[in-house]
Order: C-alpha cells, then structure tokens, then sequence
C-alpha cells in the first residue's frame, strides 16, 4: 500500500511538473493544481496510512489517526485554492494586457523587457 | 504574561481590515489610517527590541496552549531587529505611496498593511507550518501589490513571480511534511530537539528536508540560480512597493539564518552545517552577477534591483562564513542595504519623473530644471551603495572583510567583494554622470519640482547610511549581540520548551 | 580638539561658501578663504610643539569591533603637509576667484575645493590606519566631483570618472592591503604600525601587503603604467588642476610612501618595486612631457615625472633619500601649482593652451613672464632655486648608493637622462610661448591679467627664490622636522647648501643643463623622430574602450542569462530541488527504506489509485486539447478526495470535494475566455529536457514519500486526543486544531484568501476581455445564457444549501464540518444564481458589499481570538460551556466557533467577490455590441 500510495504522489507531481514547464498559462495552471494534490497528499500522508479509524472523539474509542496532518492539509487546501484563483485571473488578466496566453506574454516579450 | 511579541503582527491585522471595511472613505482618511498604523509599528517595534534586549526571549503561547502544541511567537534579537526594520522601511515607503501611488487602484492600503502582517509574522513565529501561512501571507500580499496599477510590463513580471513562488510553496510543503514525517513536530525549538536526537538512519529524509527548505528560502531571497525573477519584478513594480520589497527577499535571508543556525546549527550532529557549505560558493557567484547586472543596467531601477542582488549575494556570504563575527557583519549590512535600496528604488521615481519622457534611463536626457536635491541624494546613496567611506556600506565592507580574514576564506571573498565593489563604483559613476551631467541638447524640462514630502522620504531612507555609520559603535555592538544569540540555539530551545523537554 | 578642528573646519566649511553665494562670486570666495585662512591658522598655532619635537595626537572611539579610531597625531611629517595642503589651498581659492567666468558655478567649486582639503588633511593627520582610508577615498569622491566641474564637456566627465574608477579602485587595493597590515601589527593604530616594523618586515604576509598597498600608492601618485587618468584629469578648470597636481591628490600617494617608511621600506621587494616604478615613471614622464603641444598637458607629464622622481628616492629606502624626497616634494608642490597657475593665465589671456599657436608672449605680458619663467627654471633645476637643491640631494644620493653593479652606473645615467628631459621641456616652455617669433592667430589678443590673478603666482615664486638663495634660514627647519618623522629615527649627515664645491653631483647638473638645451635646440628633429618611430599610446583611451566593451558585454550576458522566459526560471528552479533533494538522498548513508514493513493493497483501492493515474497522465498528455485535460483533471481532484475518504479523513474528502467544485468552475471560466487549445511546441530536446526534469521530481518525491511511510516517528497528536475534549470542547478534533490549537494558521489562511479575493478585484479592474462567440470547433456559444429550468431549480435549490451549510458550520465543532466546508457550499449555491441567473438578475437581489463581508469574516475570527485578552489570556485563547437554549435544549458551544463563524463569512465573502468582480467584467463586455 505504502509503494503504491509514493507512486500515485510521485507520477501526480511529474506530470504536474511536465505541464508546469509548458509556455502557455493554462497548461501551467493546470500543472500547478496537480502538483498541488500531489503535495497535499504527500503532506496527508506524513500521517501514515490509517484505515477505517474513528472520525472524531468518543468514549471507549481508540485507534485515531493523527490528526495534524489532516488539519495542516486541510490549511493548504484552502490556501491553494485561493493561490489558484488568483493564478486563474491573473492568467486572463495577462492574456488581455499582453494579447497572448504565452507565459512570457509572446515572443515580443524578449524586446520589451528593457 | 506580556503580549508584546503579537503586538507587531495583530496592529497591521487589524489595521487591514478596518481600512478594507472604511474601502468607501475619502482617500485623505485611509491614508491617515494606514500612517498611523505603520507609525504605529515603531513603538511596538522598539519596545519588543528592548525587551528582547532586557529580558531575553519573548516567548508568546497562542492559545494558551503549551509548546511544542500550540504555536509560539518567539521574540529574539533577530526577529525584533526584523521588526524593527520592516516598520522604518515601511513607513517611508507608505508616506511615499500617500503621494498619489495609492490612488491607482484598489485596496492599496489595506493590502500594505497586510502585506506588514505577513512579514512581521513570518518574522516572529516560531513554528515551522505558521512560518509557511506567513510565507503564503506576504506572498499573495506582495502579488496583489506588485500588480497594482496594472499594465503589460508588470501583468508578465507578477506572472512570473506568482507562479514561481506557487513551485516554491509546493516545495515548502513537501519540506515542511518531510520534517514532520520523520520528527513528528513543526515546533522550531522542538524540531532542534528532535533534529539533534535523530537516529543517523533517519538522516537522509531530514537532510532531504533541510537542503528543499533551503531552496524555498533561496528562491525568497534571490540567490543564485533562482533569482532571475528579481530584476523583472523590481523594475515594474511601483516605486514605493519596490522599496517595501528591498525587505522582501530579506525574509529568506531571515528564514536562511534562522533555520540554519537554530535547526541545523551546532548541536545537529552530523546535519550541523547543512546549509553553508552550499551557501558560501552561491553567496559569491550571486554577488558576481549582481556586479556584472549593476554594470550592465541601462535604467536606474535596473541599477537598484541588482545592487538588491548584490546585496542578497554579501549577506549570505556573511552567514555562509559560518561564524559569530561573519553573521554580525551580515546583520550590520542587512540594515544598511535594505533601507538604501528602499531609498534608492524611491529616488529612482522621482528621478524619472523630473526627467520627462526620458525616465530613469541612463541615457542623456533633457537637462532636469531641479537637479540639486536628488543629485546630492544620488550622490549620497551611491557612494553608501559602492561601498565608500565615510557611509555605512564602507563599514559593513569592512566588517565583512575581516570576518572573512579571521575565517580564513580571506582569498575568496576579498577579491569577489572588492572587485564587485569596484564595478559598482564605476557603474555608478557612469550613472550619475549621464544622469546629473550629460546634458542633451534642448530646453530644460518644465517638470514641477520634486514633490517635497515625496523627496522627503527617499532621502530619509537614504540618510539612513550616514546615521549608521555615525552610530555604527552602538549599531554594531547590536549586531554582534544578535550574532551571539544565533550561536548558541540551546537557549533558544530552553526559552520555548522550558524544563519539560530537553535533548 | 584643536587637531580634529582642523580637519572638520574644512569639511563642514565647505557648506558655507555655497551658501554665502547667493551675495556674490567675491562673498563666497572670503568666505571660503576664510575658512582655509582659519584652517592655516590653526596649523601655525601646532607649529611650536611639533618643532619642540613633541608629536600632537587626539583620538576619540569611533568603530571599536573595526579597530577604526577617530585618531589623529600631527608629527613633522604631518605638519610640513598641512601647511602646503592649506597654503596653496588659500592661495589657489584666491587665484580661482579671479579665474572663472561669470557663468561658472563658483559656490559649487569652492565648497568642493574645502571638501577636498578636509579630505586632504585628514589623510596626513589621521592616526588610523582604517580612518586614513576613510579619508583617502574622499579625496578620490571630491576629486571626482572638482575634474568634472565642467559638466557639459565630454572629456571632464571622462577625466572624471577615470580618476574615480584609477584612484578609488586603488583605494579598494590600498584597503586589502591595510587589513592585512593592521592584522600583522594587531593594530590599525598608525603609531603601533609604525613601530613595529621588525615584525611586518619579517611576516610571510608581508609582500602581499606590500604589493596590495602600493597599487593604491602608485594609482593615486600617477606612477606608470597607472599614470594615464593624470592628463586627462586636465579637463578640469586650471585652479583644480594646480591644486590636485602640486600639492595634493597626487601627493597623497608619496605622503603614504613617506608616512609608512619606517615600517615597510628596507627590504629588497621594496627596493625594487618601488624605485624601479619611479624610475620608469620618472624617465616616461619626462620624456613625453617634451612632446606636449598642450601647455598643461607638458605640465602634467612634468608632474608624473617628479612624482617618479620623488617615489624613486622614498624606493632606495635610505634614511638619506627619504630626506631628499620630502625636500622635493616641498620645491615641487611650490615651483608646480605657481607654473600651474602661470598657464592658467596664459589661457585665460589667450584663450589657447597650444604651444604651436602661442608664441612671443613676452611682448604682451612681460610681468607674467618672468614669474614663470622662474618657476620653470625651478622646474629644470636651475641654481639658486629650490629645484636645484633637491636635484642635487637626489643626484648625490643616487651617486653613493651601492645595492648592485649594474645599478651603481645605471641610476645615475637614467637620473641625469631624466634631469636633461626636464630641463629640454622647461626650455620648451619657456622658449615656446614667451619667445620664438609671433604668435599665431589666437582667439584674443593677450595683455597683463587682473592683478589679483597674478599675487598667488608672486607669492609662490618668491618661495622658490627664497629657498634656493637661503635655504638655510627658510626650509631647514622644516624640512628637519618633517624628514625625522619620515625616517623614524636619527637623521643622517645631510646639506641643503648651495655651494658644495665642484662636486660630481654639480657636474652632473652642468651636463643635464647643457644637455637639455642641445636637446630642446635639435628638438624638430627629434619631433619627426617621436612620430615615426614610437607610435601613439593613449591609455587614457584604451581604458575608455575597455570600460565602454565591458558595460556593453555586462548588459548582453545579463541579457542572455536573465532572458525572460519562465520555462528557464521554473525549470532551474526544479532543477535546483532535484539537485538539492538527490544529493541528499545519495549522500546520506543512511537507508532510504524504513522498519516498517509495507501494508496489504485491497483491489478498489488498487482500482483507484489506477483511475488516478490514468487520469493524471491524460492531463499531461492531452493537455493541448485544453477541455479533455480539464476533465481528466477533475477526475484526478475527485479520486484524491476518494483517497482521503478511505484513509480515515472525512474533513479533508469534503473539503476537496467542495473546493474541486468552485476551482472547477474557474477553471472553465479561464477556458471560456482562453484560447481552447494550446498550438504544439516544437523544439524536442525542450520538451525531453522537461521529461527529465519531472520525471526527477516525481521519483525523488516519490522516493522521500516512501522513505517516509516506512519510518515509525513519534507525534504530537497524542496531546490533542486528549485535550480535544476538556481542553477544546470539541470531539471533532481535526477541526478543533484548525479553530483552537492552531488557530493561529487558519487565522492567516483566511486571510490568504481575503487577500487573493482583494488581489482579483484589483486585477479585474478596468479588465476587457473578449468574449469569444464560438468554441474551438466553431460551435456557437447557446445565445440564451440562462436556461429557466437551471434557474428555477437553482433558486429552490439556494435555501437548502443554506440551512445545509448553517448545519454543517454548527456541528463543525464535533463532527465533520466546519466553518469552510459550510462557506463553500453557500458559495457554490449561490454561483449557482450567478451561472443560472446571471450577475444582472443576481447583483440587486444580493445586496451586499462583498468586501465588507469579506473583512467582518477576518474580523469576527479575529476578535474572538482578541476577546482572551480582555481576560489576560493569550490571544485565541478559547473558552467553552455547554449552555442551556429552550426548546433546543442543551447545546455544546465554544469560542471556537465564533472563529468558525468568521471562517464561514471570510469564505462566502472571498468567493462572492471574485465571481461578482469576474460578473461585473464579461456583463461590461456583453453590453459592449462591438466587442462582439
């Protein structure tokens, strides 16, 4: 379970990283949200593997699992998502400033730089 | 149970939010507000900085829950230094936007001041997952900021910075999971602990752990090969967001110091040292290529963003050194260059309005009609910047120097240091002689005088290398105390943890 | 005190002649003068004690971790240079304000001219190593600014900054050198240095700091092969030049030599660098002095050469020659600036500095004449004046000096060669512009200048008369005092008469006068000789194209490196992590592969995990068709919430689940108005570079995951089991860490994304897009963008995801749930109106500032967290009871989640904003028919 469990998060982050270093925003952003499930599950599972533990507190129950990760990721979620969003207007925002969808804004970008 | 240590994160806090509720006020108010919140800071500030001094650590258990739990705010010399410099820094800058910057857009102020909750946060935690929130915090702050006013040039530079920075988050978390993975805390003092006590079959994931925190925090602080994105980004950013950045990249050195020499500094066994042996080479080569920028620039924001480069290059330098007194230097220098080319990137502004149409561009303009007060200026910030006497950069120079001589890594760092500093010199001086001298032909420009308050606080930020080098005795002593503290992480550890958890 | 005054009154003297301006060029010229008159008065009133022989020293703590001192000791040495720096100072002050024009800035000029004395005077004074560079480098910053004073010419601003790049980098030479010398002796005091110099001498460090602080010597004294930024600093107004090159700047480099004598001289690296530079210095400058055309220019080589000169006698490291050298440095500093000045006139007079042009002067100005005149014959060395007399010492010293055969006939041939050179180009001066027929076509006719012009030229003329008819009764003393501080011990047998008797030396003098006239009467032939057989060497401007390639190469490799591209910057940046993480991972020799053993795989999570993959690797490789990829993506955010599901998270599933809702429906947003697919790209090895890469990546991250599953490690979480309940009153535990123990993140989460909704609706201020009518395929977008069943369904739809939400944020506490999850499903039914209804249906029936919303959610959290205090607690600190509501009965409640609530509104808030501003933009553009 544990390989299986490195290979999904190891593939997810290469293909996240492939489209990552593609030169059109929407691929990027489509990069960055699987590398950010590859991370968030990375970061679940520094918690291990739990099956079928208990979801919350109750008496005579034992066996939870560690509920830190959980909650760290749940924080990373919730920052990725915003972090997303921006990326996602920003990559409009771009698209209508630089009349291209080219991460550096079209080939003209080079000139225009100084 | 004293709550100075929050203070300089929940004032800006707030300070945001009420700005975002009173968005409809008249602009005149929110300006109002947001100076007296960052004025604000330096009390705070200062007071924390001597408490610290007093009293040693500030320890500040959020939620009353007890360390390694709940997450702390540790107030030691360096982050109160932090502090101490993000608020002078800041309000200069804010007084700068408050002259017509923050009328370009929306939510500027409220923005700065949570752009000030994130550093300062992220200077006073002390717990490694809250220093990551932080790092987001700053972070989606500074894009927001770096794109405000709009146009194309700054749309590609914050595309560039904003998914850049999204990899380096990524790679904080999986850093940051690792740590916890293998030790099973987030707390820094715990994490000491825990690092220390590791069994050597574990040491791979920590260092593993360690050398992607120091990639994170490199790419933060524009280290090289990862700071490529900085020139772009500095250069369109506005003026006054410019400067507030010269702290930005700071915050990885920050991060850099505090990591390395708490985490993985003397007592990590076989990790002790993880980051410097990396540093030293990058540290040079980093100060190599802010020369050879600095050189190469043909405006004279470009000018200011490598000497940012540059500095980041020295600074690291100092702390690659691995010693007390090469870390003190750092710290000397940090004050300097970070309020210089906060200063710098502000006269670069008014510079270019004075000059028409031919901007900061170093090239002959039409004679300026008002050259005085920003040429002394100029002239100031760039003998402080080439590292000349009588100004502070000379004596971080020094120190440096010598720390370098008493370290025994005199023959690489000298020559690096002296040579980057002569190419500053003489990039400089070609500037300043365009700039100020070069005259082509035509009437003189009917620009309207630099605006005063405007002036004022480029040059409060560049007077600040003078009174540095006036008070460099005290200064210093400062520094070196900080350094000391560095050198000696148990305290640290005994300050958070206390009697209950000891290696 | 009296010391430090003599320093600081210049320096902060020089604000006052700029100020004293705007009354009148005369007002600021007393003004100035009287500041350097001061100055010199001040330097008198230390003459009786230092002539007593005592040395007067004064030191306040400036720097202590540096070792820099405010420290300054007047000794002979000093004393003999604060006199010529303030001296010819006043004199040239005087002198300036009658040599330039009305349109010259002249409070600009003076207040740098104080600067640079004080600059000056600090050098010669300071006790401090580190602090005489301090001052050092101020004369290389001042100097900058007075060669530059004419701005708008081309060659002031070159002469200026070669000076500044020549000097300064000199400086930064001088200052390896010096930290190195302050190491060897333990101290930066001057006074310990010098009194250790045994000790330096024997150092193995000590020829690296000798070479390191000559560099600095040799580029501020003008030595070759560094003499080339001395010529072109002739651009600057004459008044500058006479004071830089006769008795300042350049003499700082000699005062060095001379102030460091007794701690560095005496060795055979010494011997040889130093007067083996200043004698090639000496017979280059001297020889292409006479090939000047330029009046100042021949001046200024004559400097280079007596420079060497003077750097040549300091190099034979005799206690005599070191005696000698000061001797000279006071003729020269006197016979240069008058000669300086002497030209000065001539300009201004004529309007020329061309020997070719100026001829017979001397019928039009006979006065000036014989003043310069005298002073050049100083110059050749002419008896009875004081060039002569130093000659003399320099020619006995040279004579008895025994190192090396070679050396015994060498340096007296080269000095004679080098003395009959000065007297040729003397000559040429002299017999150039006062005599040798008519002047030709000169732009003014010339006549005696103003009188004041001409007084500071008498007064130094007449010292170099006195001096050379009585020098017993004028120098001696002087010269005593200053000679035995340079030596550092008892001075050796030496005379400053005029009459030695017939002498080798006087002989020698005899033949280089003679000589040097021959020379200057077969000088044509000689010129035509120059011409063919050496070619023109113009340093000067080989260092201008060096700099100008350099600048330009800076700028393209910056260009090339920093290129623009993001896909470069993102592939370093992985790059660095694989490097950084692999490194680590075959470096350490610790196992990668833990303890624990791997668990069982059950078949539908084996099924998942393949769906998963699948998935994924679709959206990689049908990324250009960009709505394919969008699904696959879904897929792959789905089975991850699945995952989370079935390893014990059921927080965690939902949350994703919600969050893949609202980012799905951006995602389309950006696909709607992006290009609907991606064209190929073709460079190959780009695309097998980036295979590489994330391939790397994925293993060494998969690689540290398994490393780290098969580890057993000991967490915190224990604690929070246990506390959830008494100490966070709440049996949700996941939930109660994100509310109480570590509220603090989600605290500056929800601020994350207050600010990312802020950032958005900045970015989509005045934002135009283009709605694009058609897919990819050409299909027409449905014209009706609400179809009524969608928005009937969606407004009944809203309440139940309403009381849904307020139940979920309710029981968050203690069952999975909790202020987020709520917030996004309120969100999503209400972009649900949005999608169903459209902004201009939804806008009115939803009045609320988003912003407002936005920030009472951070708020709310915020103030909870703030209440503790009120009850000295730390922030956050929460508190719970379970009271007693009628009808409901007993329900549990904590301060918490008063923290949720705010979590709830900040979600609502944020999401609402970006979708209304993102409604605002496209209903614009729908309104706009010619966006169309």
């Amino acid at each position: 379970m544990e390989a299986l469990v490195a290979i999904v998060i190891g593939v997810l982050t290469t293909c996240g990283v492939y489209l990552l270093l593609r030169e059109r925003t929407y691929p990027v952003v489509l990069g960055l949200t699987l590398l950010s499930y590859a991370v968030n599950l990375f970061l679940f599972v520094t918690g291990r593997l739990v099956s079928g533990a208990p979801p919350v507190i109750a008496a005579g129950v034992r066996g939870h699992a560690d509920p830190l990760p959980q909650a760290l990721v749940l924080t990373a979620i919730v920052i990725g998502f915003a972090m997303t969003a921006f990326v996602v207007i920003l990559a409009l925002r771009a698209r209508a400033d630089l009349g291209s969808d080219h991460v550096d804004g079209g080939p003209q970008a080079a000139e225009e730089r100084r | 149970m004293s709550h100075l240590a929050i203070g300089p994160v929940l004032l800006p806090f707030l300070a945001g939010l009420v700005l975002l509720l009173g968005e409809r006020w008249p602009l005149a108010w929110q300006r109002a507000l947001g100076l007296a919140a960052t004025a604000g800071l330096w009390p705070l500030a200062l007071s924390l900085l001597a408490a610290v001094a007093d009293r040693g650590y500030q320890v500040y258990a959020l939620g009353d829950w007890p360390p390694p739990f709940g997450i702390v705010l540790v107030a030691d010399r360096l982050s109160a230094l932090m502090v101490t410099l993000t608020a002078i820094l800041a309000l200069f800058a804010l007084l700068y936007a408050s002259r017509g910057t923050d009328a370009a857009g929306r939510h500027f102020h409220s923005l700065f001041q949570l752009q000030l909750f994130g550093l300062n946060g992220a200077f006073l935690t002390g717990d490694l997952f809250n220093l990551f929130v932080f790092f987001e915090v700053l972070l989606i702050a500074s894009y927001a900021l770096l794109l405000y006013g709009g146009g194309a040039a700054r749309t590609r530079a914050g595309l560039h910075y904003v998914v850049l920075n999204l990899v380096g988050s990524s790679l904080f978390l999986i850093a940051a999971g690792l740590l916890y993975g293998v030790t099973g805390t987030l707390n820094l003092a715990d994490l000491a602990v825990r690092v220390a006590a590791l069994a050597p079959e574990d040491t791979a994931l920590v260092r593993a752990g360690g050398l992607l925190l120091l990639v994170v925090f490199a790419l933060k602080g524009a280290l090289l090969p990862l700071h490529f994105w900085l020139p772009a980004a500095y250069c369109s950013a506005s003026a006054p967001v410019a400067a507030l950045f010269a702290v930005m990249t700071k915050v990885g050195v920050y991060a850099i110091i505090r990591v390395y020499t708490l985490v993985f500094g003397a007592g990590a066994g076989t990790l002790a040292g993880l980051a410097e042996a990396w540093l030293w080479p990058l540290a040079l080569g980093t100060l190599m290529m802010g020369a050879v920028g600095v050189l190469g620039s043909r405006n004279l924001r470009r000018v200011a963003a490598y000497l940012v480069v540059i500095s980041v290059g020295t600074l690291l330098a100092g702390v690659g050194l691995g010693t007390a007194p090469g870390l003190a230097a750092s710290l000397y220098y940090l004050l300097h260059t970070t309020l210089l080319t906060g200063g710098l990137f502000l006269l670069a502004d008014v510079i270019g309005r004075q000059r028409g149409e031919a901007g900061d561009a170093l090239d002959p303009g039409v004679p300026f009609p008002h050259p005085l007060p920003p040429g002394l200026l100029f002239f100031g910030a760039a003998v402080a910047a080439a590292g000349m006497p009588p100004l502070s950069g000379y004596l971080g120079k020094l120190l440096l120097l010598q720390a370098a001589l008493a370290a025994g890594q005199a023959r690489w760092l000298w020559p690096v240091v002296l040579g980057g500093g002569l190419l500053t010199l003489m990039a400089l001086g070609r500037a300043g002689s365009t700039l100020f001298w070069r005259r082509a032909p035509g009437p003189v420009a009917d620009a309207a005088p630099p605006d005063a308050v405007a002036l004022a606080a480029a040059g409060a930020l560049i007077l600040t290398s003078p009174l540095l080098a006036v008070l460099a005795g005290p200064v210093i002593a400062l520094a070196q105390a900080t350094a000391a503290q560095l050198a000696d992480p148990a305290s640290y550890v005994a300050a958070v943890l206390g009697s209950r958890v000891r290696p | 005190m009296r010391l430090l005054l003599i320093v600081l009154l210049p320096l902060l003297g020089a604000l006052l002649p700029a100020l004293t301006f705007r009354w009148g060029r005369s007002a600021s010229a007393w003004t100035a003068a009287a500041v350097a008159g001061a100055t010199l008065g001040l330097t008198f009133g230390l003459l009786p004690a230092v002539f007593a022989g005592q040395v007067v020293t004064a030191a306040w703590p400036w720097v202590p971790a540096l070792g820099l001192e405010l420290a300054l000791r007047m000794d002979g040495l000093g004393l003999l240079f604060a006199l010529l720096i303030t001296g010819i100072g006043l004199l040239v002050i005087l002198y300036a304000r009658y040599y330039l024009s009305e349109r010259d800035p002249m409070g600009r000029l003076y207040a740098q001219l104080l600067l640079f004395m004080g600059a000056m005077l600090g050098i010669v004074l300071a006790d401090n190593l580190l602090l005489l560079l301090v001052f050092w480098e101020l004369t290389s910053l001042s100097s900058f600014l007075l060669i530059g004073f004419w701005q708008h010419r081309a060659d002031a601003r070159q002469g200026a900054r070669m000076a500044l790049a020549l000097t300064g980098g000199g400086g930064l030479a001088l200052l390896a050198g010096f930290l190195l010398l302050g190491q060897i002796a333990g101290s930066f005091s001057l006074t310990q240095v010098l009194a250790s110099g045994d000790v330096i001498r024997a150092d193995p460090r000590y020829p690296v700091a000798l070479v390191l602080m000559l560099l600095g010597v040799f580029t501020k004294s003008a030595q070759f092969p560094f003499h080339f930024w001395l010529p072109a600093a002739m651009a600057a107004p004459t008044p500058v030049s006479a004071y830089l090159h006769s008795a300042t700047m350049v003499k700082a480099g000699v005062f060095l030599l001379a102030r460091l004598f007794p701690a560095l001289s005496g060795t055979d690296l010494w011997l040889y660098l130093v007067s083996g530079t200043g004698l090639a210095t000496l017979l280059f400058g001297a020889y292409t002095a006479l090939f000047q055309h330029d009046i100042k220019g021949l001046l200024a080589y004559s400097t280079i050469s007596h420079l060497g000169l003077i750097t040549l006698l300091f190099g034979l490291g005799t206690p005599l020659g070191a005696v000698a050298a000061v001797f000279h440095i006071i003729n020269h500093a006197t016979f240069k600036a008058s000669l300086f000045m002497a030209a000065g006139i001539i300009d201004h007079e004529t309007g020329t500095r061309d020997m070719r042009r100026i001829n017979g002067l001397w019928k039009f100005m006979p006065y000036t004449a014989t003043l310069a005149m005298v002073a050049a014959a100083a110059m050749a060395g002419a008896p009875l004046l004081n060039g002569f007399l130093s000659k003399e010492m320099f020619f006995t010293e040279v004579l008895d000096l025994h190192v090396h055969a070679e050396l015994d006939w060498l340096l007296p041939a080269a000095a004679m060669l080098a003395g009959l050179f000065s007297v040729a180009y003397s000559a040429r001066f002299v017999h150039d512009v006062f005599f040798n027929g008519e002047p030709i076509d000169l732009p003014r006719t010339p006549h005696e200048p103003p009188r004041y012009l001409k007084v500071p030229v008498e007064v130094l003329v007449a010292i170099c008369l006195l001096v050379g008819v009585a020098p017993a009764y004028t120098v001696a003393p002087l010269l005593a005092v200053a000679a035995a501080s340079t030596v550092g011990g008892p001075l050796p047998e030496y005379s400053v008469a005029i009459w030695h008797g017939f002498t080798l030396p006087l002989a020698m003098s005899l033949v280089a006068l003679s000589g040097g006239v021959l020379v200057y009467v077969g000088r044509h032939a000689l010129f035509r000789l120059h011409d063919r057989l050496l070619p023109r060497v113009d340093a000067g401007a080989w260092l201008q194209r060096g700099v100008r390639a350099a600048v330009l190469r800076a700028w393209r490799l910056t260009g090339a490196l920093e290129n623009g591209s993001l896909q470069r910057y993102l592939a370093l940046l992985v790059a660095t992590a694989v490097v950084g993480g692999g490194t680590a991972l075959l470096a350490g020799a610790s196992p990668l592969t833990g303890p624990l053993g791997a668990g069982p795989v059950d078949p539908v999570t084996l099924l998942g995990a393949f769906v998963l993959l699948a998935a994924a690797v679709a959206t990689a490789l049908r990324h250009r068709d960009r709505l394919v990829a969008l699904v696959h993506l879904s897929v792959v955010g789905l089975l991850t919430a699945l995952g989370f599901a079935r390893f014990s998270a059921p927080d965690l599933a939902l949350t994703q689940i919600s969050v893949e809702m609202v980012t799905l429906v951006l995602l389309l947003l950006a696909l709607y108005l992006l290009p609907q697919s991606t064209p190929p790209e073709r460079s190959a090895p780009r695309l097998a570079r980036d295979l590489a890469l994330a391939g790397l990546a994925g293993i060494g991250v998969g690689l540290l995951a398994w490393g780290m599953l098969t580890r057993p490690y000991q967490p915190l979480s224990g604690y929070f089991l246990e506390q959830s309940v008494p100490g966070g009153g709440g049996t949700n535990v996941v939930n109660v860490i994100l509310v109480d123990f570590r509220g603090f993140d989600t605290l500056g989460e929800i601020t994350v994304l207050a600010i990312a909704a802020l950032g958005i609706h900045a970015l989509l201020d005045r934002l135009r897009l283009t709605l694009p009518t058609a897919d990819a395929a050409g299909r027409p977008w449905d014209p009706d963008p609400h179809p009524l069943i969608l928005s009937v369904l969606s407004r009944l739809l809203l309440p139940m995801a309403l009381l849904v939400s307020v139940f979920l944020l309710l029981r968050g506490h203690n069952l999975p749930g909790g202020g987020f999850i709520a917030g996004l499903i309120t969100t999503v039914a209400l972009i649900l109106q949005y999608l169903a209804s459209g902004v201009a249906w939804t806008e009115p029936r939803l009045r609320l500032s988003y912003t407002a919303v936005l920030a009472c959610g951070v708020l709310v959290a915020g103030l909870t967290g703030l209440a503790s205090g009120a009850f000295g607690r730390p922030f956050l600190t929460s508190a719970h009871g379970h009271p007693f509501l009628p009808i409901v009965g007993e329900v549990p409640l904590a301060s918490a989640m008063g923290f949720d609530l705010g979590v709830y509104l900040t979600v609502v808030g944020a999401s609402l904003l970006i979708l209304a501003s993102l409604g605002a933009v496209t209903v614009r553009e729908r309104d706009r028919p010619e966006d169309r």
